[in-house]
């Protein structure tokens, strides 16, 4: 990524920093003169966002550590002093809460932007499958996150999810009494939780740095799908996306401010207002929204295994979807059929969540049979085949030449 | 552009309201709760300071014989955004309760009248003694019932986004306390306890199946009379009106800090208007001369 670097230091300080580490060049190869396809359009923002959303994340994260006390009987209490007597601790709170779900929303639509341009294709699988492992890992991160206030949802639902492991066969009660460190989920369990919770979105921010020098060698993707061919196809990452990102970004904190300062509760469950109680079970035990879908997949399947594997194989299949999809166009732009089947795919997802809440009785577990299928379908029928079948439209020569043949079209 | 921008932030609304509201999907035969009017709700909503006076009064007079309420201490009742008490006021109020404190330097635990920065005293000593008071029935601590309860909202949570619906608790509370029905329909039978067709937490026998009834039985008895309660400020002394009075004040217990997250929040979503516009327009200056 330096190597897009036209910085040539010019003080005696940076001519001696620059000849020993020369940070100053790698930084301004990739985020100031690196060379970005000029037709982005406002899709390609969300990893930006995603990643402000993050370090918002871990600000908020800090301060709540300060304050909170993560043991069976004081966690629920400290967070209740934090929002009571710390100043402005629930204001940091609800920030964190929220942030979470906002995280997920704009990873979410980075995911299906990567889906409908093709993001993942040669040259850019690596950095597609880091990204699988990112969405893997704040997937962890957040259940975790939501055992610590120690509400009645914080206790099941990780009963619940830890529960999946005793599934597998021969070793799943043995690695379900590890996880917990004891015969339930209980204080040594809240403990573990928290270490972990706290290292791993330090663990994302190296992931998303190995994602960002696996697309920065690749170059950026883009909406027309083929690879930048002369200067007149990009524009210098500053001050064009800079400035372009920073207006999603804030964009985007008007919605997440929304939330946060007038319907804070509303991603939470009230059952998560009750403190914890291993003697109560809850009526309905649901996860997080974000969750919902692999839920519904967990819930499709009547068999325990058969379920834990088709929700992990769920986000598995991810890792290989570059090699499962067979079109050599990268953008559905200029694919008619698979841009349907994009969509169906996404608007299938959504009703997988909406699935994931209700509960697991008559025509909603059909339901979720049938969405589990289409699911899976998309990339192990629909995409090998598709790539085969389709016939796309033609290519522009350039991204130039798309740009001014969209201007010619409106 | 413009309209590439508004696509965009079509579908990430769409995402926050249909994604995140699923969960509050999930409901089997919910009561209906009726929504009430509240002086709290919305972006410029404000506690009415002298209904929480008024609810604390029930609180105090009716709830707090069964009821604890241990995240609160007396201070929190003059601080901002509450019931308004002067600090004289609490004082006052808190050294009608005894405490008890120590050990002191004989060892000996004694009892002392309380102070503003003690917690509300509870009405029983654990959860064994208030079960064994209460015929086996443990009566929550009320500090954070206003957030701690609530029925699933169907596809209105689609358009909560928009009116900032967040009053599921205390329409909850209401409907509940003034939900009581004199006697159990006849598909019961013989139960020895109250019948509240509002109550979330409780069931009917499978004979009462497709009847279209909710609710169930509950341990707690109708808890508020007429004049139960006597109000100086010439507020009508009903259970209609007590039933508002004590769930704005469990709202305030809940949320203290309403008040000043609403107000903060106005602040906050103006900076990023603005800034947000500035961005726009700097946006577009810098792409002037590019196709893009």
């Amino acid at each position: 990524m330096s190597g897009h670097s036209q910085y040539v230091p010019q003080s005696a300080p940076a001519k001696w920093l620059e000849a020993r580490l020369p940070v100053i060049s790698l930084i301004r190869g990739s985020f100031v003169d690196f060379p970005t396809p000029k037709n982005l359009n406002y899709w390609w923002t969300f990893g930006g966002i995603a990643f402000a959303v993050l370090v918002a994340q871990i600000i908020t994260g800090i301060v709540l550590v300060m304050h909170y006390t993560p043991h069976e009987t004081l966690a629920f209490a400290s967070v209740e002093h934090i929002m009571r007597d710390v100043n402005y601790g629930w204001l940091v709170r609800y920030l964190h809460a929220n942030g979470a779900s906002f995280f997920f929303i704009a990873v979410y639509i980075h995911i299906l932007r990567g889906l409908y341009y093709g993001s993942y294709k040669a040259p850019r699988e690596i950095s597609w499958i880091l990204g699988v492992l990112i969405f893997l890992v704040m997937m962890a991160t957040a259940f975790m996150g939501y055992v610590l206030p120690w509400g009645q949802m914080s206790l099941w639902g990780a009963t619940v999810i830890t529960n999946l492991f005793s599934a597998l066969p021969v070793v799943g009660e043995h690695i379900t009494t590890w996880l917990w460190g004891g015969f339930s989920v209980g204080n040594p369990t809240l403990n573990r939780f928290f270490s972990l919770h706290y290292l791993l979105p330090f663990v994302l921010i190296g992931i998303i740095l190995l994602h960002i020098w696996a697309f920065h060698t690749t170059g950026n993707n883009n909406p027309a799908g083929v690879d930048p061919k002369s200067e007149k196809d990009t524009v210098p990452f500053h001050p064009y996306y800079t400035v372009k990102d920073l207006f999603a970004i804030i964009v985007f904190f008007i919605f997440f401010a929304w939330f946060t300062f007038y319907l804070p509760n509303f991603m939470g469950h009230p059952d998560n207002y009750i403190e914890a109680n291993p003697m109560v079970t809850p009526a309905h035990i649901v996860p997080e929204w974000y969750f919902l879908p692999f839920y519904a997949i967990l819930r499709a399947v009547p068999d325990k295994l058969g379920g834990v594997l088709a929700m992990f194989g769920a986000i598995a299949i991810l890792f290989v979807l570059p090699w499962l999809d067979t079109s050599k166009v990268r953008s559905a732009k200029f694919r008619p059929i698979y841009r349907w089947f994009v969509f169906l795919f996404a608007v299938n997802v959504f009703f997988l969540g909406w699935l994931g809440g209700q509960p697991a009785e008559g025509w909603f577990v059909t339901a979720s049979r049938i969405c589990t299928v289409l699911y899976f379908a998309h990339f192990l029928v629909v995409l090998p085949l598709l790539g085969k079948m389709e016939k796309t439209r033609p290519l522009p020569a350039s991204i130039n030449d798309d740009v001014l043949a969209s201007g010619k079209a409106h | 552009m413009t309209f590439k921008l508004f696509k965009t932030a079509g579908i990430a609304a769409l995402a926050c309201g249909v994604l995140a509201g699923s969960p509050a999907l999930a409901s089997g035969d919910a009561p209906h709760i009726d929504e009430q009017s509240w002086s709290f709700s919305g972006p410029f909503g404000q506690y009415d300071k002298a209904q929480l006076q008024r609810g604390f009064k029930i609180y105090q007079e009716v709830c707090s014989s069964c009821h604890s309420m241990h995240y609160l201490s007396f201070r929190n009742l003059a601080e901002e955004g509450g019931p308004g008490f002067s600090v004289d006021e609490v004082k006052a109020l808190a050294a009608e309760y005894e405490v008890t404190d120590g050990p002191n330097s004989d060892g000996e635990m004694f009892e002392r009248p309380a102070k503003p920065f003690d917690r509300f005293p509870s009405p029983f000593a654990n959860v064994e003694e208030a079960k064994v008071s209460n015929g086996g029935a443990y009566p929550p601590d009320l500090s954070l019932i206003a957030k701690a309860r609530g029925t699933g909202r169907g596809w209105k949570i689609l358009s909560d986004v928009f009116t900032q619906y967040q009053e599921g608790g205390p329409d909850y509370i209401y409907n509940l306390l003034t939900g009581y029905k004199e006697e159990f329909p006849a598909c019961a039978g013989e139960q020895d306890n109250y019948y509240n067709p509002k109550f979330i937490g409780g069931s009917l026998p499978a004979e009462c199946n497709g009847g279209h009834l909710t609710g169930g039985g509950i341990a707690m008895a109708p808890p508020l009379s007429d004049e139960i309660v006597e109000y100086t400020d010439g507020t009508p002394m009903t259970v209609d009106q007590y039933a508002r009075d004590v769930s704005a004040f469990l709202m305030w217990t809940a949320e203290p800090k309403l008040e000043q997250r609403k107000r903060m929040g106005l602040g906050v979503l103006s900076f990023l208007v603005i800034f947000a516009s500035l961005l726009y327009f700097s946006k577009r200056k810098i792409w002037k001369n590019v196709d893009h």
